[in-house]
């Protein structure tokens, strides 16, 4: 019995071996160290490997033949080591053919390569610059993975770090003369918090703004559009503002003006109005029209945000006292919505649209504020309630006492 | 065996008037205290006002008031929900708080769906996420309509 | 005035023969002796269980029985019914107190002896009472439906299920199903305002009746003082004496419930969601806290057999022996009375140290 198992498996695995590619190269490439060594661990997870490409795929040469004069020969195509500035020509060999990858995957894009020649990479590397990156640099080589894999080098979580390999290394973008402090500045904002916190892959990161494979700085004139693609109220807000025009006219790039761009941080009320903190204060001066306007909107919103936090105070007092004001603490959230909506409707720059907002909140926050003097008051009443009753019965106790005294007395 | 107890003997002189103090004393106690049992009780049993206990089975909208392609915010117990009739005359019910950051999404008539203002969120009018940050689906609800009148409530578990 | 009183009670008087109830009543007494206060606790007993049966009554009329409805009408009690907040306040108080009242009358009675012939049936069917109200406590304590109740429940009824051959058809009748759900609230709900209730009238009517039937027991001590020197034997009358005593006592857990209700009302907690977690350090009333917490500390196996079993085992034969205990007090073959003592009191601390330590575990 035992006979006929083990042979039945000998010819399965020896059926299975012979379907299997062969990539006679690593057999010896394995156990080559740096650079000439790429382990089979690593090319096995290579995407490529696992779609059956060997090798030869990209290097050329014969990598079924187990002779190494056969399998690295010229007259078999072999390529060697594939310089940089080879790179980007190799990929699209496949990667630019819908025919081909049809093949492999047919939802796949084709047109990396004629976004990269749009790129500021894609510009200097036809005019020969061995510095800039190419597709290895951010996708790997051996350990190529599928971009929706987490350990992948262009998978959401990692793509501010591969490009900050580059740029934020001083030394090596001295000859391009840009700044070195995005990733730094990236990693203080609020949407890397939402990516690595909060877990959000939908959060911008790099090349969300700036493109992948076609990367360019969006432009001054841009930028808004830019960010409206998720915060597409505030943008069409600003765009009724008296802020557009005068930001077009002085080549201010939109949003970034006030908000930064790569190190966005949490926006607060304190960033409005003529205050330490505030950005109106780059371009107005105390007493300007455009700084009278900020300075209501500022008070509008703090009155708000004030009278919510009064409100709150007064009902989780209640609550510790013992009073039921959960209906009052869920129709705070509605006072909350309504600051939330007046944030957004500051993009308007009119003091008076956003006193529509910031009045509704206000109405609610009285509402809920009363609410919880309502609930003091009961607290108060059930007191007095309490000690009438507990005379009575005291009265009643001294009653009985004396009345059973005087009955058994004799 | 001695029996004690009971029989008011025949009281001393000076004993009548501390006697009725003592029954005064009493009987307003036992008054007073009764009362202050009673009033509570009574009150009690007068039903309140409003008789809406807010719970799962809402009335969302009126068949009049509501329009084909449009949508309607309404308060489902704590938390807001979105009632939307199709243009075809359909209704669907469904949580209003997007799954994203929390924000209250509407229903847009151009896009014949649901969108959530604050990171351009879409959701289809079954309430799954379809495009945007959303991570999640809004939870549906069940809609009945009865005569004039739309009630929505939370799914039933089986 | 007085003539149409007379008159009146001159009419049930020709129906009724009141005036034979009257002489019989007259005739009551309860023995006076140094522990003669812990008569007291049956009446307050009764009295407890008295508020709870108005006070639910009342609550009746405005609580929903439903998964869907349960919390909200208990929200809406103790929001928007005037007063409502202290009717069921004083309900989840009193049935506390009740718990524990009914606890100490029993280690009372235990202590004073008076389980001894001829009141064997009313030690039984006052244990028996001790049992229901547990089951009250047990089937009260979900019909709000929020987090706690849940998942005490659902703990709760886990330990049954632990018995062999019976514990699993116990489990499914108790929560009307594998899970809890609005099934078992219903079925709770039944229990807590019918079921036990009728029970509990009945063993009421015949508790209170054996006790009028046989009188007031006197303590083994006393009763051997009295018989050596009968003219130190002292009764107090029933009607008034006795009756204005406990009035007072009676007046005094009224003030402390309203205080109670008025400065601790009920928490609302939250609304029951099944497919919540549990809360991390779930667990029972504190009338339960010292099975728990013995269930807890049992290892998982002893001697190869499943622990909890067989802590539920122990707690089913302490059960048996706290019914059966006027039968375990004997002369012979050894003198028991002792024992019991010890044991009552061993258990009595066992409780009380378990109560606590289930209280301040995590």
């Amino acid at each position: 019995m035992t006979v006929w198992l083990v042979a039945a498996c000998l010819i399965v695995c020896a059926v299975l071996a012979a379907a299997q590619t062969k990539n006679s190269c690593l057999d010896c490439h394995s156990n080559l160290p740096e650079p000439l060594g790429v382990s089979v661990e690593t090319y096995s997870q290579n995407i490529h490997a696992q779609k059956g490409l060997t090798c030869a795929a990209c290097h050329g040469g014969d990598a079924t033949a187990d002779d190494p004069e056969k399998a690295m020969s010229r007259s078999a195509g072999w390529k060697g080591k594939i310089e940089h500035k080879q790179v980007p020509e190799l990929c699209a060999s496949c990667h630019a053919n819908a025919e081909l990858m049809k093949k492999y995957n047919p939802g796949l894009r084709v047109d990396q390569f004629q976004q990269y020649k749009t790129s500021v990479h894609g510009q200097r590397w036809a005019k020969g610059d061995a510095k800039v990156a190419v597709c290895t640099d951010c996708h790997g080589v051996h350990e190529l993975r599928p971009p929706s894999d987490p350990r992948s080098k262009v998978h959401p979580t990692n793509i501010a770090t591969t490009c900050s390999r580059c740029h934020a290394d001083a030394e090596y973008m001295k000859p391009y003369g840009i700044k070195t402090d995005q990733f730094a500045k990236y990693q203080e904002s609020v949407h890397h918090e939402a990516m690595t916190v909060r877990g959000d892959l939908s959060a911008p990161t790099c090349t969300t703004c700036h493109g992948n494979h076609g990367a360019t700085p969006p432009g001054v004139a841009n930028v808004t559009n830019v960010c409206a693609n998720c915060h597409v109220f505030q943008a069409q807000l600003f765009a009724t503002s008296p802020h557009k025009a005068a930001f077009a006219a002085a080549g201010f790039p939109g949003c970034v003006t006030c908000h930064r761009n790569h190190g966005i941080k949490h926006p607060g009320d304190h960033m409005i109005g003529m205050g330490e903190k505030a950005v109106c204060k780059n371009c107005h001066v105390d007493g300007d029209a455009g700084a009278q306007q900020a300075v209501t909107m500022h008070d509008e919103l703090a009155t708000l945000a004030a009278a919510i936090a009064a409100s709150d105070e007064l009902l989780t007092h209640a609550e510790r006292q013992g009073m039921e004001v959960s209906q009052a603490k869920q129709q705070e959230t509605q006072a909350r919505d309504a600051l939330l909506k007046a944030r957004v409707t500051v993009h308007t720059f009119s003091e008076k649209e956003l006193k529509k907002d910031t009045d509704a909140g206000l109405a609610i926050a009285k509402q809920t504020h009363a609410a919880g003097e309502q609930a003091m008051v009961e607290w108060r009443y059930r007191r007095v309630g309490l000690g009438f009753s507990v005379a009575a019965i005291a009265l009643v106790l001294v009653g009985l006492g004396l009345y059973i005294r005087n009955l058994e007395q004799k | 065996m001695v029996v004690s107890g009971a029989t008011a003997a025949t009281p001393e002189p000076r004993d009548v008037p501390r006697r009725r103090f003592v029954n005064i004393l009493l009987g307003t106690g036992l008054l007073a205290s009764a009362a202050s049992f009673l009033y509570p009780i009574l009150k009690y049993l007068v039903p309140p006002k409003l008789p809406d206990l807010g719970g799962d089975a809402v009335l969302a909208a009126k068949v009049s008031e509501l329009k084909p392609n449009t949508g309607k915010t309404f308060r489902f117990g704590s938390r807001p929900g979105l009632l939307v009739q199709t243009a075809p005359g359909e209704y669907h019910a469904m949580s209003a708080t997007c799954t994203h950051l929390g924000c209250t999404v509407q229903y847009r008539p151009d896009l014949r769906e649901i969108w959530c203002a604050c990171h351009n969120g879409l959701y289809d009018l079954n309430g799954r996420n379809i495009s945007g940050p959303p991570p999640r689906p809004l939870e549906a609800f069940d809609v009945q309509v009865r005569g004039d009148e739309i009630f929505v409530r939370r799914k039933q578990e089986a | 005035m007085a003539t149409r009183a007379t008159n009146v009670r001159g009419w049930f008087d020709d129906r009724f023969h009141l005036d034979d109830l009257k002489a019989l009543a007259k005739k009551k007494t309860v023995p006076l002796h140094r522990y003669s206060y812990w008569y007291f606790l049956g009446g307050m007993t009764l009295f407890l269980f008295g508020v709870q049966v108005m006070t639910g009554a009342l609550l009746l009329l405005y609580y929903r029985p439903g998964a869907d409805e349960a919390f909200e009408s208990v929200q809406f009690i103790m929001t928007q019914v005037q007063f409502g907040w202290l009717i069921r306040s004083v309900h989840s108080w009193s049935a506390n107190l009740l718990v524990f009242m009914a606890f100490a009358h029993l280690f009372s009675v235990l202590f004073l002896r008076s389980y001894r012939k001829p009141r064997e049936l009313t030690w039984m069917s006052g244990v028996l009472l001790l049992i229901l109200m547990l089951g009250f406590g047990f089937s009260g304590y979900l019909l709000p439906w929020n987090t706690l109740s849940y998942f005490a429940t659902k703990v709760g009824t886990e330990i049954p299920a632990q018995i062999p051959v019976i514990g699993r058809p116990v489990l499914l009748f108790l929560r009307g199903g594998e899970d809890i759900t609005g099934s078992t609230l219903t079925r709770m709900f039944g229990l807590h305002v019918a079921i036990l209730p009728a029970i509990a009238t009945l063993l009421i009517v015949l508790h209170v009746g054996l006790i009028q039937w046989f009188g007031m027991s006197v303590p083994p001590g006393v009763e051997a003082a009295w018989a050596k020197n009968p003219g130190e034997r002292r009764e107090i009358r029933f009607f008034p004496n006795f009756v204005l005593r406990e009035l007072m006592a009676w007046y005094v857990a009224l003030g402390l419930l309203g205080t109670l209700a008025a400065l601790f009302p009920w928490t609302l907690g939250v609304k029951a969601d099944p497919f919540a977690p549990a809360p991390a350090g779930i667990k029972p009333e504190w009338y339960f806290l010292f099975m728990f917490q013995t269930l807890k500390l049992i290892p998982a196996k002893i001697f190869g057999m499943d622990g909890e079993m067989l802590g539920i085992l122990a707690f089913g034969v302490v059960g048996a022996v706290a019914l059966l205990l006027p039968f375990l007090d004997r002369e012979k073959p050894f003198h028991t009375r002792r024992w019991i003592t010890g044991l009552a009191c061993v258990f009595l601390g066992y409780m009380a140290a378990m109560t606590v330590y289930g209280w301040v575990a995590k």
